[in-house]
């Protein structure tokens, strides 16, 4: 699973949940991105391959997805998160 | 032109729907509307129920990158299927597994296919576990899974988005078609062809 595929993915159908999003990704890799947006971050071209780098290039095969409201994990198996939810969940 | 991908059975297994006459239909109808794919400017295409994968394969290649490719299968024999396919054809497509597209960001989808569980079944039939079933049982007039996903779309789709998906006759495609106009659809037939005793179409519903 790419990191971009975590930004379209959400939890909000739990029940008592509201917005379910951004989940949150347990995984040994973290980013090299500086914390907080940069000012140039349209034209400075090295943060951009970074951005490229973690969004589109570095793969998740095993990890967590969570939801930030209710704490439900969501595993991700050989790069395929399973977002399925139990009957008594929804 | 919209290259047909190879697959390997041994990548299927019995509990994936083997690419058949619906599937290659569905694959000639996106061929012809080729230009409109490439030409628009889908950010994020998702495949529902992508099976053996051939399809979210052929349109991951054929727009070259352009777009976030995503499969969906509630099967997971068919999402390790989606997986191996698009890794066989070198093309791009993320995989998840989940019951219809109720996991995905509202407003995200730009441009959604869906070869749907078509055929009339007793209802029961859908619900026998998360395998082969998945991909064929439909329920009353096959309209069942359908049915569940249609109320989800207005949500789910962005503005003048497109989805394109396979009926049988069965599914009453002119009930559908009002079904979606009054969810601010307009429904189109791409593409039609009898294989055996299932008469087919692609129909086309874009967001207005």
């Amino acid at each position: 699973m790419k990191l971009l595929t975590h930004n379209f993915l959400t939890s909000r159908c739990l029940k008592g949940v509201n917005v379910g999003y951004p989940l949150k990704i347990v995984l040994g890799h973290v980013g090299e991105l500086p914390q907080a947006l940069i000012e140039d971050y349209e034209s400075n071209e090295d943060f951009l391959k970074k951005v490229h780098h973690v969004l589109l290039e570095v793969d998740v095969i095993n990890g967590e997805l969570v939801c930030p409201e209710s704490g439900r994990k969501f595993p991700i198996t050989s790069g395929i998160p399973n977002m399925l939810l139990n009957e008594d969940e929804v | 032109m919209l290259a047909t991908p190879d697959w390997r059975l041994d990548d299927l297994g019995e509990d994936v729907y083997e690419p058949s006459e619906d599937t290659f239909l569905l694959l000639d109808a996106l061929e012809a509307e080729l230009p409109r794919l490439v030409g628009g400017s889908a950010r994020l295409v998702v495949e529902l129920g992508s099976g053996a994968g051939l399809v979210i394969a052929a349109v991951s290649r054929a727009l070259q990158g352009g777009a976030h490719c995503v499969a969906v299968d509630i099967n997971p024999a068919a999402c390790r299927a989606t997986q191996a396919t698009a890794a066989l054809n070198d093309a791009r497509v993320e995989v998840i597994r989940g019951d219809l597209l109720e996991c995905l960001l509202p407003g995200a989808i730009d441009l959604l296919i869906f070869n749907p569980p078509y055929v009339v079944t007793h209802a029961d039939e859908i619900y026998q576990g998360d395998g082969i079933n998945r991909s064929y049982a439909g329920g009353a007039r096959g309209r069942q899974v359908m049915d569940r996903l249609f109320p989800q779309l207005p949500r789910l789709m962005s503005a003048r988005s497109c989805f394109y998906m396979v009926v049988i006759d069965e599914n009453e495609p002119q009930e559908i078609a009002a079904l979606l106009g009054d969810l601010g659809f307009e429904s189109s037939v791409v593409m039609r062809r009898r294989a055996g005793i299932e008469r087919l179409s692609v129909m086309k519903f874009v967001r207005l």
